[in-house]
């Protein structure tokens, strides 16, 4: 027979190797599976294809997707990739390398893992980070029950009203199943209400608190009092956090907050219509056993040279079965590198400078868009990149004018508002064109 | 061959237990210090705890394992041997010298159905 | 491969920059936040021009072995070649920018992918429809159990909490049981290495809620009393989760649908080709049964749509396979494994000599060579494991399953010429010869790589977990 591509048997090679086994034939391997078992029928799948007719086929469907500039966050945000990310990663020692189990023969997986750990560690400012999970949401999820194994007998767990409606759903899915009871912070004019948090606390059954850095709102929150009161009842705090705006806004180590997750996706990872992405974890010492996920840490080989392995693997599912405290296996790694490389290229100025052209781009728009007379504020807070505001006209009016000029943009929450998001790669003409939009409404 | 001292009582998840009027002092024995290898954490419980005889109180972990630590008694932690957090090798050192916990015991019958050190010896030769 | 010793971080000089923004045209920044809601300090990241930062990781990527690298028959893990179009088609421009909360009007494109998948897996595997929201394997096993257990309760069958899984199992399957709310209760194998329907039949009650099997399992054996499996355990009121970590052998060949699977995930960072990324992104769609259907929407498990991106490669591998080529994926993944097999049984114990699929477990060495080391302890399973470094090979899986003390678990795949076959086949029999003749070479190798072993001890006693604690 022909051989395809990614086929390499030849029909003598074939041959040969039945005749090793010493089976007649290649059904021959399949003796031990019942006949019942075997499917007998045509695969109801396209013929096969050609390089350049798959090729082809993707254009196809890649032009069918609308390219639009992108003025929305909830989770995503469009920052810039600098070239140098996609080329590094894509290298293929990097690519087609397995989880780094034989370190000898893995030492640039691991030393770059390293090396973002020590990143996250100091974004976030605690003590430890994993090597990554599989987003935010899901890192956050994970930290519900990391926050009942730190505080033992604790059951309740408590959400902030303000965390992003896709990292709720996600909590409440996994929560729902481990059998953890939620409870639930509310908000007042548009921020996590202290007073509401103590209420919750005093029934003493509280083994965490997970808290929004910047809310669903965009609003950059204010939690003066919050780690001492959940930590006067003995339980943890996990602050939610982007870890781009980490660069610039107070960190959940100077909150004195115990745990951080978050998504890494703001640090260079191309939208790509939701994934993948990279969920981070950070804590302080005192809880790193109970942290889930793959961690890396740095130790000598047998002749002293200085050099990296998996470590603390003895917390994981391979080895503590039920037992362990997640059963977190795959990690995402090659987003990791993504993370890695990016924040090796902006350093502290760069990082700032991101920082600083989305604040000012998404101020300069908020202003503009208030002087149409179409919205109204809603909170008066403090915001960094995103925002909400009241839509004095039809929202779906608005939405298709935004869609028909090439605009992804106000983004309606459940309340009704809209939500905008500016980030660097926005340029001032956008913003001038979105809105000369929006004055046609 | 691994030690045995004589006048502890043993588990069959190979803790020892040190009788000191109503406190149980619980470690684990040499040969499971030797079947573990080199001890990297263990993992221990908080003073005031209760544990249950047959239960989990802890676990020792090496680089590519971990084993419960399994109470031979039930009762309240009283103590726990702090120097094992920094230093877990002490057990892989000594593991009769540097015991793990210290309890109150609830029910000093339960210590019956644990063997003495000649049944022991017999048990893991 | 050489060693390279630096971190990021050690190249790092005040004042350098690694990449230019454009300038600032609205003269606002974020000096205007609230003094109490800025950070006190910058984050002490390294400060590097463009150029070291593209060679640290060049160099960083020469000390790492990928598929493309070599060689690389880890068990379990399926570690087929990746083909390169797949790359190019998830990197699309079009793709790389959507935003997942684009409406559905703006990305039909998207939804062809999802909609193409998702008639492909369901013609692969016998199952109706599948959700491509969960991230991984284990993420999908999670997945997968949420719904063997939304199933019972809507039926008000609350008292069926514990899950079957047999001493074989991958690692996950337990840990994913726990984390669902479920008891696990093991099941044994038999002689053979398959599930002991003899000890699984008085587990059945009416508070099992279903069985987690992988098939082949984790010995590369195919659970041939799997319908009678089924049988019984629907009798008994519960459902069947198929493991799809171990589907290679069974591409083309065998649909878990048609077993009696009423749930079952898939790796397609395994089966379907996409690149592991030293450790993922995966993706783990689960797939269910017409009756389960219903369960697969609310069962939110990531934050959007799944990671799109490993999606779009296995579609394209799936287009480049057809019809036509599928039917012997499998079949040659089988042939491959067993050729290994019977080709170093004098060398290698091998514990249970039936057929197998895609993978299979030597119990480490005929002969260890103990009678030769001044210690008097032979070579290991990770001896061996080190040893096949030197010779430019990835290791298999060791010390699993744990049914064995000396597991080597070695799966070759369909995409390896028979050629590469052979040349691993003549290392491993020269390990063999070496073990035998002075273990010594094989305890302290690897010879040859970047690094000898690492001390796994101390770095676990003394964690050093960052940059920042080596100062």
């Amino acid at each position: 027979m022909a051989t395809f591509a990614y086929f390499p048997h030849t029909d003598e090679d074939i041959r040969l190797m039945l005749e090793r086994i010493g089976a007649g034939s290649l059904d021959d391997l399949y003796s031990d599976v019942p006949a019942d078992c075997l499917y007998k029928g045509e695969y109801d799948l396209p013929d096969a294809m050609s390089e350049q007719e798959v090729r082809a086929f993707f254009e196809d469907l890649d032009k069918k997707n609308t390219k639009l500039k992108v003025f929305v966050g909830a989770g995503a945000y469009d920052h810039y990739t600098p070239s140098v990310v996609p080329y590094l990663t894509a290298r293929s020692e990097f690519l087609t390398a397995y989880t780094p189990y034989q370190a000898e023969i893995s030492q640039g997986t691991l030393r770059y893992i390293f090396e973002y750990q020590s990143m996250i560690c100091e974004l976030t400012g605690m003590d430890i980070s994993n090597a990554s999970m599989y987003d935010g949401p899901t890192a956050a999820a994970e930290a519900v029950r990391m926050a009942i194994a730190c505080t033992k007998k604790k059951p309740r767990v408590l959400l902030s009203k303000g965390l992003l409606p896709n990292v709720l759903k996600v909590i409440e899915t996994y929560s729902r199943f481990h059998g953890t009871p939620l409870g639930y912070v509310e908000l007042e004019n548009g921020r996590t209400s202290l007073e509401c948090l103590k209420k919750e606390l005093a029934a003493g059954d509280v083994a965490g608190v997970i808290l929004p850095a910047v809310n669903r709102y965009g609003i950059i929150e204010d939690y003066t009092g919050f780690a001492e009161a959940v930590h006067e009842a003995k339980g943890i705090v996990v602050e939610y956090c982007d870890p781009s705006a980490l660069a610039v806004i107070k960190t959940p180590g100077e909150w004195d907050f115990d745990v951080a997750v978050g998504d890494g996706q703001p640090l260079g990872i191309p939208l790509c219509y939701g994934g993948p992405y990279v969920g981070f974890m950070a804590c302080r010492k005192d809880y790193v056993r109970k942290m889930p996920g793959r961690i890396v840490g740095q130790t000598t080989d047998a002749e002293g040279k200085r050099c990296y392995v998996l470590t603390l693997q003895a917390r994981e599912q391979h080895i503590r079965r039920e037992k362990a405290t997640s059963n977190i296996c795959s990690n995402e790694s090659l987003m990791a590198l993504f993370v890695t490389i990016y924040a090796s290229l902006m350093g502290p100025d760069g990082l700032k400078k991101v920082n600083c052209l989305s604040y000012g781009g998404a101020h300069y728009l908020h202003d503009e868009l208030l002087k149409t007379g179409k919205f109204e504020e809603v909170f008066d807070a403090p915001f960094l990149k995103e925002f909400v505001l009241k839509p004095l006209i039809p929202v779906d009016k608005l939405q298709q004018k935004l869609l028909d000029g090439g605009f992804f943009a106000a983004l309606q929450t459940e309340e009704g508002y809209v939500s905008f998001c500016v980030t660097e790669k926005r340029t001032k003409a956008e913003i001038d064109a979105l809105v000369a939009l929006v004055k046609e409404v | 061959m691994s030690k045995v001292l004589e006048g502890l009582l043993y588990s069959e998840s190979h803790e020892w237990v040190k009788v000191e009027g109503d406190i149980a002092v619980i470690g684990v024995s040499d040969f499971a210090q030797k079947e573990m290898g080199n001890i990297t954490y263990v993992d221990l419980p908080d003073v005031d705890d209760e544990v249950e005889a047959g239960e989990d109180f802890g676990a020792l972990e090496s680089v590519k394992a971990a084993s419960d630590l399994i109470s031979p008694v039930s009762g309240t932690v009283t103590e726990v041997n702090e120097a094992l957090e920094d230093e877990p090798e002490l057990i892989n050192q000594d593991a009769y010298e540097n015991w793990i916990i210290k309890v109150q015991m609830s029910d000093k019958s339960e210590l019956d159905a644990l063997m003495d050190a000649a049944a022991y010896k017999n048990a893991t030769e | 491969m050489k060693y390279y010793d630096k971190l990021v971080f050690e190249l790092s000089k005040e004042g350098r920059r690694g990449f230019t923004l454009p300038e600032n045209p609205y003269g606002r920044c974020v000096k205007e936040l609230p003094e109490g809601l800025r950070r006190a300090s910058a984050p002490a990241l390294p400060q590097v021009s463009e150029i070291d930062v593209v060679r640290h990781y060049t160099n960083l990527s020469q000390m790492n072995f990928g598929v493309d690298t070599g060689f690389y028959p880890l068990g379990s893990c399926t570690m087929k070649y990746n083909p390169k179009i797949n790359e190019e088609v998830a990197n699309m421009p079009g793709f790389q920018a959507l935003h997942p909360l684009q409406p559905a009007c703006t990305v039909p494109g998207a939804q062809a992918v999802y909609d193409g998948m998702d008639k492909a897996l369901a013609a692969i595997t016998g199952m109706a429809h599948f959700t491509f929201l969960p991230c991984a394997g284990a993420h999908g096993e999670l997945t997968g159990l949420m719904i063997m257990r939304q199933y019972h309760m809507s039926r008000g069958d609350l008292k069926r909490t514990k899950v079957i899984v047999p001493d074989s199992a991958h690692g996950t399957n337990p840990a994913s049981a726990a984390v669902c709310g479920l008891e696990v209760v093991e099941v044994k194998s038999n002689a053979m290495g398959l599930v002991d329907v003899e000890a699984l039949k008085p587990l059945l009650g009416d508070d099992i809620a279903g069985i987690m099997m992988t098939n082949p399992n984790t010995l590369g054996l195919f659970e041939k009393d799997i319908r009678e499996i089924a049988a019984l355990v629907h009798e008994c009121g519960g459902l069947l989760y198929y493991d799809g970590a171990n589907m290679n052998p069974l591409l083309g060949m065998v649909r878990p649908g048609d077993m009696g699977f009423d749930i079952m995930h898939l790796n397609l960072h395994k089966t379907f080709s996409t690149p592991h990324g030293g450790g993922g992104p995966g993706s783990g769609p689960v797939g269910v049964a017409a009756h389960l259907a219903q369960f697969l929407p609310g069962t939110v498990v990531s934050g959007f749509h799944g990671n799109f991106g490993v999606i779009l490669r296995a579609y394209a591998y799936i287009l480049m396979l057809g019809k036509q080529h599928i039917k012997l994926a499998g079949k040659f993944a089988t042939l491959a494994a067993n050729y290994v097999k019977e080709s170093l049984k004098d060398c290698y114990k091998l514990p249970i000599p039936t057929v197998c699929k895609h993978e299979f477990v030597y119990d480490g060495l005929v002969n260890d060579g103990a009678d030769k080391a001044p210690d008097g302890h032979g070579a290991t399973t990770l001896d061996v494991a080190k040893r096949l470094l030197d010779f430019g090979f990835h290791a298999p899986t060791i010390y699993f399953p744990l049914l064995f003390h000396q597991a080597l678990m070695i799966e070759p795949t369909e995409t390896e010429s028979k050629e590469t076959i052979d040349a691993f086949i003549e290392v491993m029999r020269r390990i063999a010869a070496e073990a035998a003749e002075d273990p010594m070479i094989l305890r302290e190798a690897p010879h040859n790589a970047p690094i000898r072993r690492p001390d796994e001890t101390t770095a676990a006693r003394q964690p050093i977990l960052k940059y920042q604690d080596t100062l």
